[in-house]
């Protein structure tokens, strides 16, 4: 009879332990685009295979991209935002890693939308910023899917732009993403 | 019954280290998920010119460059010709990127007046499975001035083509080095000159920073010939990029800025300092 309580035990163990693994989502094809205004000219570049996964169990969130897989429209643009501003072949990723309270009806994947404040590290050009940001998850079927836009200061990441550019490039970037979540079994 | 709990205790700790386990971090999650871009190289060289002649570079689809090179005269002449900068030749050329591969160009060099027309296709981008980046380059050069050593002076006489192969790769961060088999026909030539002519091209570009860089080229002339008249082309330089221009400030012992013309007419010789001081500034819009 112990021995029957023990193996329940055990097996409800298991079960909570393979529950985690259910309470994760990911996407591969996230987008991120980045703007800048500047009085010179406007610059915009997209990545669309950035790497996401969200755990709404534990109010988890990360991010992770690679700097060369942004596209803009002049290949010029591209290979100076890789060889001089993001000095991508030393810093090939930026991260951002997060957490949030998870809120009611969200792990249980009600239908709906849910704001959360997510607050965690933001690392470019490999300097690590803390970052806060009010977004809203939307539950829908099988998928989790958010938008939101925010900006980052360049001088915040150690990006150095030269004086003879500094009419080309803003000092604040607006960066907007758009992340659609599938459920992740690993 | 100790032993059952034993048993338990260790179950359930297993259970706990695997939950932990499992919660690995997210971003490791990712990182095993990443899956990577193709890796070429950023800019083997910066632009379509190393210091007389093409690197393998071409230009993109839609983009168009405009290269103006000045060559002066030789600094042999002193102050009073202020050290050549009072004779300059200068060539411009317009380079069109038709796709991403083919680039074409159109010339005008005014050193013996000669017009040139060019298209080069890249062939091979260097990345994990290619360790080289191989352009072809073929152009043709029609020198419109009479050469005064020449008693026919017709068209056809004052055409030449070069075709080179150009295949470099960037060893480092810092290192890009490019070698450039290279076959000139000169229709018309000196009776002590030959006609096809085969040189072996060597050039490097070292970076300082992220914008300064040395570079040079040097052309290796295979086939002999019975003139003593030429040397072989040596240049040697800086580069300045700086957002879309790149400015090179040269020194060189050849005159001309026309393949056919510095492979094999190169007239001054870096021992004697016949060399010519000269800059490249290409723009692309």
């Amino acid at each position: 009879m112990k021995k029957l309580t023990q193996i329940g035990l055990c097996a409800v163990f298991m079960t909570l332990c393979l529950n985690a693994f259910g309470q994760r989502y990911l996407t591969r094809e996230g987008q991120i685009k980045f703007y800048s205004h500047a009085p010179m000219e406007d610059i915009t570049a997209h990545n669309n295979k950035v790497l996401s996964i969200i755990d709404i169990e534990k109010g988890q969130v990360a991010v992770d991209m690679l700097i060369k897989a942004f596209e803009f429209e002049k290949k010029l643009m591209q290979e100076h935002f890789n060889e001089n501003y993001l000095e991508s072949d030393e810093f090939p990723k930026a991260t951002f890693k997060g957490t949030f309270e998870v809120p009611e009806g969200l792990t249980e994947m009600k239908p709906g939308s849910y704001d959360v404040a997510v607050s965690g590290d933001l690392t470019i050009h490999g300097v690590t910023q803390a970052l806060t940001e009010n977004i809203t998850l939307t539950v829908e079927g099988e998928s989790i899917s958010t938008h939101f836009v925010f900006n980052v200061k360049v001088k915040d990441h150690d990006i150095k732009i030269p004086k003879l550019v500094v009419k080309n490039i803003a000092e604040e970037i607006e960066v907007t993403a758009d992340f659609n979540y599938k459920p992740f079994n690993r | 019954m100790k032993k059952h709990l034993k048993i338990l205790l260790l179950l359930m700790f297993s259970a706990v280290t695997f939950a932990a386990n499992a919660q690995d971090d997210l971003l490791d999650i990712l990182e095993e998920e990443q899956v990577p871009v193709a890796t070429e190289p950023i800019a083997i060289f910066k632009a379509q010119r190393l210091i007389n002649g093409h690197t393998t570079k071409t230009r993109k689809k839609g983009e168009l460059e405009f290269i103006i090179m000045h060559r002066f005269a030789s600094i042999q002449g002193g102050i009073d010709e202020l050290f050549g900068l009072d004779g300059a030749t200068i060539k411009f050329s317009f380079e069109y990127g038709i796709t991403d591969r083919l680039t074409l160009g159109l010339g005008r060099n005014s050193f013996e007046k000669v017009y040139d027309g060019f298209a080069k296709y890249n062939f091979l981008k260097q990345n994990e499975t290619s360790p080289f980046e191989i352009t072809w380059f073929s152009s043709m050069a029609v020198r419109t001035l009479d050469r005064a050593d020449f008693t026919v002076n017709d068209f056809q006489s004052k055409v030449s083509y070069v075709h080179q192969l150009l295949v470099s790769r960037k060893v480092s961060k810092g290192l890009s080095v490019q070698i450039m088999p290279s076959y000139v026909h000169r229709n018309r030539v000196r009776s002590d000159e030959e006609n096809d002519y085969l040189a072996l091209g060597l050039g490097t570009r070292v970076k300082l920073d992220d914008r300064w860089s040395l570079i040079g080229e040097y052309y290796l002339g295979l086939t002999q010939e019975e003139t003593e008249d030429y040397y072989n082309s040596l240049g040697i330089g800086v580069e300045i990029e700086t957002g879309g221009h790149v400015f090179q400030l040269t020194f060189t012992n050849s005159r001309s800025l026309t393949e056919n013309a510095f492979i094999t007419e190169t007239v001054g010789n870096w021992g004697d300092g016949d060399i010519h001081f000269g800059f490249n500034l290409s723009r692309t819009f």
